[in-house]
């Protein structure tokens, strides 16, 4: 920095970025913020450049080099002309009705399963990290079926419903049960004794004292288990298609390998992380919009 | 040892200075002279730390300089650069966990390349030894009460034979008791060796007690609002606080400090 | 001197046995077992078709001398061993990296943010599809699963690092390397063993599913065998060989995780 900003403000005055002179000229429209930031910043170069990098690289190995072990994988070009194709070779791209259909369905099954496991959930963690007596008789069996992957309930699953929906919905319900009960469990036992005592000072009843207390308390840790909890119930939700779908993404990935219709694989599994991330994204912008409270630590 | 004298020269420091502009510093002057014990008071979040950073080179300046011994330590567009010649003990402390009492002690000489790892360690035990802390030298920190914890710090600080001691509110968090404890035991280490010490504090009783120059900051933006000589004789022990000298010092630093803070607390603002 | 030692440790147990706590606990492992058997023996509609414990335990009985269900651990070991290892040697340095160079994490981290929201088991087909072996894309696969949580529990562990502790060393001296392995590596280590934590976790569960999927060796397939062969007590016998190796194999990090944090030890 060449002059003194000491000059430019009042001596002794702190001032809100309105009242600072501005001295360039007023351009009509000016990105604010971190967006600004980032965008003026090296980082959106190097970030593009990395991408690029990996496209390139790709590219040189599967469908120039033609490298022994990659030249079987359909390429980057390959991949994006069918995704864009309005008559795509396979049947899936961006302009078929099929290829939503399988997203429409893989989002309503984690939605479902979702819903089931966040109601069943964090009732029942809340409920665990408050009444001693509830968490000695519950925790002793959740440990005992905690440890088993929910991926390996798969063929229990399968046999214990009687459809092949119910069962996919129960394993990725499964997958986000556990996340959700054990962290609103620890956001109850997070929450500091000493606003129990305070409220039971104040004379708060019970259910004062869950709706006031437990509830707000457990809010942060309970959003975090959703956000992790939605991460697996999208994971066992692709076993479940891979192994007993119908339709869905996870199904299409598997279909595709069996059918040799390799770009699709690729398309099926950039999709499956596209939806996956915007769905935690919606849980994190639900969690910051219910916890204002929350003051942002510096 | 050498002096240790630090100029501050209208040191002024603004955050953010594209977007709401905080000012921290604003034209402050000190001259501290070598082996000065020097405290700072003054309200909360008035720029005391900021003044503290800047000495220890953790950042650099908006304007003016600091020297020490008459070398530009920082000024503006100069980089920021800590040495082992003033050495900071922190706030909360930054004794390093992973580390025992004796690898935290005997870090900064290795890192430096100054003592070889025998030589270091004999010293170190020696150190400890005088500080009483011989005891706890293969334990990590957080196995070791927070008396000794700061005890180990300056033991780590005093390692390096600092110039300056730069101290950051580092008996804040103390009981009275152990409080009085730590003074005696840093008034000991300092009749030692006589560096100059930079020493950040609420507690007047402390200041007082400790200091051989006190300065009262303004509230934000820090400048110095007053400087109070300490004429009480060396080594100092607890009897000094029932002497009609230092209740008079305590009057005057009392008066000066409470203005600022009322206007501190009457603008609201947010400790940072 | 031992022998207060030992009365105090009995003492301990003998109030832990009286404890209310321990008392629910039993009781509730009990209730879960009957009412299972229950389910079974009435036919519960649902809960009844899941093999009664007597069953399973029958079965677990008949299976532990076989040799093709040791021959099942042994592959799925293998398979969790090397893929985890892989793993470890290859995303601790990129982690470290990306922890300590910004343009390094600028070019590499948005490549990263692309690839993890992809479930691991999406990855089963273009794996098998590159491996030239069912067993390589099967390692790639659990590889892949921890990999990601790896490298992001370093990054997320060097950002968490206190200043104060950077400061404190350059102000004691310290230079580039001192910062590097006095500082930065001990204080991130313990967030690379959550990583490592919970990246076994999902390991386990990725191999379970890529074995139904793709192979026929591994506790995974020998749980899909029971299926598909109908013998359904073997699925339930599957499922807690899996849930106990999966917990054998955390608590060996664990345990392994202490050996290099000896600071975090109970205070």
């Amino acid at each position: 920095m060449t002059d003194n900003p000491s000059d430019i403000l009042p001596a002794g005055k702190s001032l809100p970025l309105a009242e600072v002179p501005l001295t360039e000229p007023q351009i009509p429209f000016r990105v604010k913020g971190p967006l600004a930031k980032w965008l003026t910043g090296t980082a959106p170069w190097l970030n593009l450049s990395g991408i690029l990098g990996f496209l390139v690289l790709w590219h040189l190995l599967t469908t120039v080099l033609k490298v022994p072990l990659f030249s079987k994988l359909p390429g980057p070009l390959e991949t994006i002309g069918e995704w864009f194709s309005r008559e795509p070779t396979y049947g899936i791209s961006l302009f078929t009705v099929e290829y939503y259909k399988h997203i429409g369905l893989s989002c309503l099954r984690v939605f479902l399963a979702f819903v089931l496991a966040t109601g069943l959930g964090v009732p029942l963690g809340l409920l665990m990290g408050w009444k001693k007596t509830f968490c000695d008789y519950t925790f002793p069996v959740l440990e005992l079926l905690r440890p088993i992957p929910m991926l390996a309930w798969v063929p229990l699953a399968i046999l214990m419903w009687p459809g092949r929906e119910t069962s996919i919905v129960f394993l990725t319900f499964l997958g986000s049960f556990f996340a959700t009960l054990l962290n609103s469990w620890l956001g109850v036992k997070s929450i500091d004794r000493g606003y129990f005592r305070a409220a039971a000072c104040l004379g708060a009843s019970e259910s004062q004292l869950f709706r006031k207390i437990v509830w707000p308390g457990a809010m942060p840790f309970v959003f975090t288990g959703l956000q992790i909890s939605m991460g697996y119930a999208w994971f066992s939700l692709v076993a479940g298609e891979m192994l007993a779908g119908e339709y869905g993404l996870g199904y299409l990935i598997w279909d595709s390998y069996i059918l040799v219709q390799y770009p699709v694989i690729i398309i099926a599994m950039f999709t499956l992380g596209v939806v996956g991330s915007l769905s935690s994204l919606a849980i994190r912008l639900v969690g910051n919009f219910l916890i204002k409270w929350k003051v942002k630590e510096a | 040892m050498g002096l240790g004298a630090i100029s501050v020269r209208g040191a002024t420091k603004i955050y953010n200075p594209d977007e709401a502009a905080i000012v921290a510093l604003d034209g402050c002057s000190m001259e501290i002279g070598p082996g000065e014990f020097c405290v700072l008071v003054g309200p909360s979040g008035c720029g005391k730390t900021t003044l503290l950073n800047a000495i220890a080179g953790f950042h650099d300046l908006t304007g003016g300089t600091i020297l020490l011994d008459g070398e530009e330590l920082s000024s503006p567009g100069k980089p920021a650069k800590p040495g082992a010649d003033r050495i900071v003990v922190f706030q909360n402390g930054a004794l390093f966990p992973w580390m025992t009492i004796l690898e935290n002690v005997t870090f900064g000489p290795l890192a430096q390349g100054r003592l070889a790892p025998d030589q270091a360690k004999k010293e170190a035990l020696d150190m400890l030894e005088t500080m009483g802390l011989s005891g706890i030298a293969s334990d990590y920190p957080g196995r070791v009460s927070s008396g000794m914890r700061r005890r180990a710090e300056i033991a780590r600080a005093m390692m390096n034979r600092p110039k300056v001691l730069l101290l950051d509110e580092p008996f804040r968090a103390m009981d009275a008791l152990t409080k009085t404890m730590a003074h005696q035991f840093l008034l000991e280490v300092y009749d030692r060796t006589k560096p100059t010490v930079f020493f950040i504090t609420h507690d007047l009783d402390e200041a007082i007690f400790l200091a051989s120059k006190v300065y009262v900051m303004t509230t934000r933006p820090a400048a110095i609002k007053k400087v109070l000589e300490v004429d009480l004789p060396r080594p100092r022990n607890y009897k000094l606080l029932a002497s009609p000298q230092y209740q008079a010092l305590r009057q005057e630093c009392q008066e000066a400090v409470r203005e600022e803070a009322l206007k501190a607390f009457t603008a609201g603002e947010r400790e940072m | 001197m031992i022998r207060l030692a030992i009365n105090r440790q009995l003492k301990k147990i003998a109030k832990t046995v009286r404890s209310k706590t321990l008392r629910r606990g039993v009781i509730s492992i009990a209730g879960f077992f009957i009412i299972w058997e229950l389910c079974a023996r009435f036919k519960v509609p649902v809960l009844g078709t899941v093999p009664s414990p007597t069953e399973v335990l029958r079965c677990l009985a008949d299976q532990i001398t076989e040799a093709y269900y040791w021959h099942s651990w042994g592959s799925s070991m293998v398979r969790i061993l090397t893929g985890f290892a892989i793993a470890q040697l290859l995303g601790v340095p990129l982690g470290l990296l990306l922890g300590f160079s910004r343009k390094a994490r600028e070019i590499i981290f948005p490549l990263i943010e692309l690839m993890r929201p992809v479930p691991p088991l999406a990855w089963v087909p273009v794996s098998v599809i590159f491996w030239p072996s069912a067993e390589m894309s099967m390692i790639f696969v659990t590889f892949l699963g921890a990999f990601f949580t790896v490298v992001l529990n370093i990054v997320e562990g060097i950002a968490a690092i206190d200043e104060r502790y950077l400061r404190a060393a350059s102000s004691l001296g310290a230079g580039k390397s001192d910062i590097f392995w006095h500082v930065m590596l001990p204080a991130s280590l313990p967030s690379v063993l959550v990583g490592m934590t919970v990246g076994m976790g999902i390991t386990w569960c990725v191999v379970v599913a890529a074995e139904m999927i793709a192979t026929n060796t591994g506790l995974g397939y020998l749980t899909w065998r029971g299926y598909v062969a109908g013998e359904f007590p073997m699925i339930v016998v599957g499922m807690l060989s899996i849930g106990l190796a999966g917990y054998l194999s955390s608590g060996l990090i664990r345990r392994i995780g202490l050996i290099f944090t000896p600071w975090l030890e109970s205070r």
